[in-house]
């Protein structure tokens, strides 16, 4: 099983297979008020450099202060990623140039980060799963924004963004294809998510990553890698990596070298093009910064967060799994989005959970993402969920008519109950009812009664039609016990 | 008037509150000796308007009864300490005429106590410097000179406009900062008394950082206690520096005078440098036999570690300043020079922005921090730095305090670095940066004059947080010494 799974992940070149190897560093902003060293507010949609302190635009004399809510976010996402937790890390400077980089250097964890080795599980879209060690999580400064289009001979800065908290969150080269990353990074978002550090919103780059690709012949050595900087969805991390990937292994089947370098992904041409080589790396001259302490933490406060955190994604899908009897993959499905699990449990109360997990995850799922949605916005609330199943499951209603009703509810006509009384989809499950149309139709159609009797699959044709006299309203089970009963 | 410029801090202060004067003419008496007194190059910018409105608001407090510990007492400030609406400049051209929108914490203090500013003091530029001569206001002039020469001598650095202020009686005491010696060898080289308190003592918001795990703000003044009063005022625990010291400021004044009968004065070996003048050698035989006299018990100790204080000190310092004046670098305050590319604008600005010696710093910094060279240098420094730290907490045992030489000289002449190598310059360090490595508090104060007249000073180092007992071992060598020789006045426009 296993090796048939590496196996189908591997890449047929001309000269034969290849694996791709891949390690990512998530860019995690903290979902913080403030910055990490100064008092400035963080916030999307403020007017350019409205968000600066004195200190993030590093004012001759100006000193940073660790922000007590920042730390407290890196070990709750640490502990949620199950990592060990760092009771003493330190800030180091990452030196360079840029206008963007107010101080002249990144204040960062380098040697000693606040959150060391985890490991996080990962499911496939089949409901497999495997597991993605985490190197480290470190607290580091984001830079501001240098916009180079407004004006064709000069570049803006915009500071409201430096300063701001990350946590970079460096994976070990642990995945095998971009559906992996993917899912990996999906992953990690759910976590951070569930646990508040981080509001994962990658549109505005709130979430990010920088993706590490190298290939090799199956069990060789890790090949050279280059870094991918800066992919901010998805569908591009997986578009970067199938180009990158190819990339590498036309230039090593022609008999080349892969240059270890920093490359940028361009979604529009699909392509990755190199940024800088490693030649021209930066030597950003880390030390610690004397400005800091080292971060000391005590392990009764990092206990009483473990205490605090709420359930997590993995816990969450057995749960779900054992107390409402769910598939690994509905549990699965739920479970990525908190709020998604928070929907199935309060329309589960006192229900069918199966159902209302089915309704929950295939019909109203699709209908949130065809129209752009999350399921806090959900037109549809948990409660109507719970009396479109409760209809099913006291056949007032059959399962095909409920698709009718979640349309009409869909579409705003109010609650279930009112739907189908509104549009008369009330079930028919008056048994001498169905028996006058069943006994009409076995009359007019003795030559196939008679088929029954040698074929029972055949039955099949009789049901049709009396759901097609019934308008779809009949009860199907009941339809079936009739015909049993008349051609046995 | 020209007796208020003369009188100390404390008298001063308590001339104020008697009434015998008010602050208004006792700053007047000020500014007007400043202007006088061009010549030395002391001040950078004069702030006699805001000087006479403090006075003003100072003398209207003390009829109210609301006087402060400082009220209306008039005094400058090192132009390293950004001041609200005052041009602050490190005295580097690449600040500009930059003006802060904010107050340091150690000034805000002093303004809080009652304190009137005068303007603002000269230094080597981003205070690197031993001689004050890298300032971009170029020199400042020492008070002192040789009897029977007319030959200006530097004030020492990087507080030389400080020193030369309060040695001129142009303020009744000034503030400094000290990264490697830079409050203790301008006050050895003038008369005055100066302290580097405890690393973490006095907040460092505010003042503009050459290094920061060295740099420390104290006062220079006339007198042991004047010092103290300053310090106390300057000192106490600032949220806004991660490195300040959450501790209660003592009432340092009331150490002053106290008996220090019974208490252990470590006398350490190492710091008699070889060639080092035998004035040097005997004014520190004569401390000790004062400190004897006044009942104390002097302890030959041993800081093995001591010679590689200045190489650890010139590894450190450079590499924290090369990080922390990156940020001068000309895109959001004061010089900016063209260039065609983003890397000419940072080159030129950075060229033409900072002199020769702020140069010099930046790149030993970068070089010994760059990858390769980083564990030979920048980490064994921080080892050495250690073991320095550990021969004094280990001295510390069995002693109260440290008497040493403030300095292996007494102050050379201006112009002297251009004969002198980088390094002879920073052998004027030698015995200062110790305490700087180990962030103990340190002090120096005048003992005696030399052959040619001029003041030599002496060192006293404590233990952390024990400011008190090095005011109480200042007191009674002050007392000892009586030292009241002041420089001839030959600098009157």
């Amino acid at each position: 099983m296993a090796d048939d799974a590496a196996a189908s992940k591997l890449i047929q070149g001309r000269t034969g297979p290849w694996e791709i190897v891949l390690g990512l560093e998530i860019h995690a902003q903290v979902a913080s008020k403030s910055k990490l060293f100064s008092g400035a507010a963080v916030g999307f949609g403020a007017g350019p450099n409205e968000q600066v302190s004195l200190v993030d635009a590093a004012m001759p004399g100006m000193l940073p202060v660790i922000n007590r809510y920042c730390v407290e976010q890196a070990v709750r996402a640490g502990l949620g990623l199950k990592a060990q937790i760092n009771l003493v890390s330190k800030f180091d400077r990452k030196n360079y140039f840029y206008p963007d980089l107010p101080q002249g250097y990144q204040i960062s964890q380098f040697k000693e980060p606040i959150v060391g080795e985890g490991q996080v599980l990962v499911e496939r879209d089949d409901g497999s799963s495997f597991t993605v060690g985490i190197e480290r999580l470190h607290l580091e400064q984001d830079a501001g924004k240098s916009i180079h289009d407004i004006d064709p001979n000069a570049t803006y800065v915009d500071l409201n963004r430096a300063g701001t908290a990350l946590m970079e969150i460096v994976s070990r080269p642990d995945m095998r294809c971009s559906e992996e990353a993917a899912a990996y990074v999906k992953k990690v978002r759910s976590i951070l998510r569930y646990i508040g550090a981080c509001d994962g919103d990658m549109e505005k780059g709130n979430l990010r990553a920088d993706v590490n690709v190298s290939v090799r012949r199956p069990g060789a050595e890790l090949g050279t890698r280059c870094e991918i900087k800066n992919v901010n969805s998805y569908r591009y991390i997986q578009q970067a990596i199938e180009y990158e990937a190819r990339r590498q292994i036309e230039i090593l089947e022609d008999g080349g070298k892969i240059d270890q370098e920093t490359r940028l992904f361009d979604p529009g041409k699909l392509e990755t093009r190199s940024m800088r080589s490693k030649e021209d790396a930066h030597d950003y001259r880390y030390f610690p910064d004397p400005d800091l302490l080292p971060l000391e933490l005590e392990a009764a406060w990092v206990e009483q967060i473990r205490l605090s955190l709420p359930e997590l994604p993995d816990d969450k899908k057995a749960r779900l799994q054992s107390q409402y009897g769910l598939s690994v993959y509905d549990a699965g499905v739920l479970v990525i989005e908190g709020a998604r699990a928070d929907f199935f449990e309060k329309a589960a109360k006192g229900r069918d959970a199966k159902l209302v997990s089915n309704w929950t995850t295939n019909a109203l799922l699709g209908r949130l993402a065809e129209g752009g949605l999350d399921i806090e916005n959900s037109p549809i609330p948990p409660e109507d969920i719970a009396g479109l199943v409760e209809l099913i499951e006291t056949d007032v209603i059959s399962s095909k008519i409920a698709k009718q009703v979640f349309d009409l509810m869909w579409a705003g006509e109010g609650t279930p109950k009112a739907v189908v009384e509104k549009h008369g989809l009330v079930q028919v499950t008056d048994t001498g009812a169905l028996e006058s149309v069943i006994d009409a139709l076995l009359a007019a159609n003795p030559d196939k009664a008679a088929a029954v009797k040698e074929k029972p699959q055949a039955l099949g044709w009789f049901v049709g039609q009396v759901m097609k006299e019934t308008q779809g309203k009949a009860n199907p089970a009941a339809v079936n016990d009739i015909l049993r009963a008349r051609l046995s | 008037m020209g007796e208020l410029t003369s009188l100390t801090l404390k008298a001063a202060v308590e001339g104020l509150k008697s009434k015998r004067f008010s602050s208004l003419e006792l700053t007047q008496a000020h500014v007007q000796a400043i202007e006088a007194a061009r010549g030395l190059n002391a001040f950078v910018l004069e702030t006699p308007d805001k000087a006479l409105d403090m006075a003003k608001a100072a003398d209207a407090r003390i009829a109210s009864g609301e006087a402060g510990p400082l009220e209306g007492a008039p005094l400058g400030v090192k132009d390293l300490f950004c001041t609200e609406g005052v041009r602050t400049t490190a005295c580097s051209k690449i600040l500009g005429d930059f003006k802060p929108t904010y107050e340091s914490s150690v000034t805000a203090n002093l303004w809080r106590d009652g304190a009137v500013m005068l303007g603002k003091l000269n230094l080597d530029e981003f205070a690197m410097g031993s001689s004050n001569e890298t300032s971009a206001f170029g020199p400042v002039s020492n008070p002192w000179r040789a009897e029977g020469s007319n030959q200006t001598l530097t004030p020492g650095g990087s507080s030389g406009g400080s020193a030369a202020a309060v040695a001129a009686d142009l303020c009744l005491g000034a503030t400094g900062t000290d990264t490697g010696g830079s409050i203790r060898q301008p006050a050895a080289f003038t008369g005055t008394v100066g302290i580097k308190p405890t690393y973490g003592r006095c907040s460092r918001w505010g003042i503009v950082a050459f290094a920061s795990s060295l740099d420390q703000a104290g006062p220079i003044a006339k007198t042991v206690e004047d010092a103290a009063i300053l310090l106390k005022s300057m000192s106490g625990h600032d949220p806004k520096d991660s490195t300040s010291l959450p501790v209660d400021v003592p009432d340092f004044p009331s150490f002053v005078g106290m008996s220090v009968k019974g208490l252990r004065i470590g006398v350490p070996k190492e710091y008699s440098a070889p060639g080092m003048p035998a004035e040097i050698q005997a004014l520190w035989d004569q401390g000790v036999e004062w400190l004897k006299e006044a009942g104390c018990e002097i302890v030959p100790v041993s800081l093995p570690h001591t010679k590689y204080a200045l190489p650890t000190y010139y590894i450190v310092a450079p590499a924290e300043a090369s990080s922390n004046l990156a940020r001068y670098d000309g895109m959001r305050y004061g010089l900016r020079a063209e260039g065609k590319t983003l890397t000419e604008v940072y080159e030129n600005t950075r060229a033409q922005g900072f002199g020769e010696e702020v140069q010099r710093r930046i790149l030993i910094g970068a070089y010994v921090l760059s990858a390769g060279y980083y564990d030979a240098y920048y980490l064994k420094a921080q080892k050495v730095r250690r073991r320095i730290a550990d021969d004094f907490a280990q001295a510390f045992e069995t002693v109260d305090a440290l008497l040493t030489p403030a300095t292996p000289s007494s102050a050379f002449a201006l112009g002297a670095k251009d004969t002198m190598d980088p390094v002879t310059m920073y052998l004027n360090d030698v015995f200062t940066v110790t305490a700087n490595l180990a962030g103990l508090p340190a002090m120096a104060l005048p003992a005696g004059l030399d052959s040619q007249g001029l003041p030599l000073g002496l060192q006293l180092i404590g233990r952390p947080l024990e400011e008190g007992t090095l005011f109480s071992v200042a007191g009674a060598l002050e007392k000892a010494a009586d030292f009241k020789a002041k420089p001839r006045v030959w600098w009157r426009g």
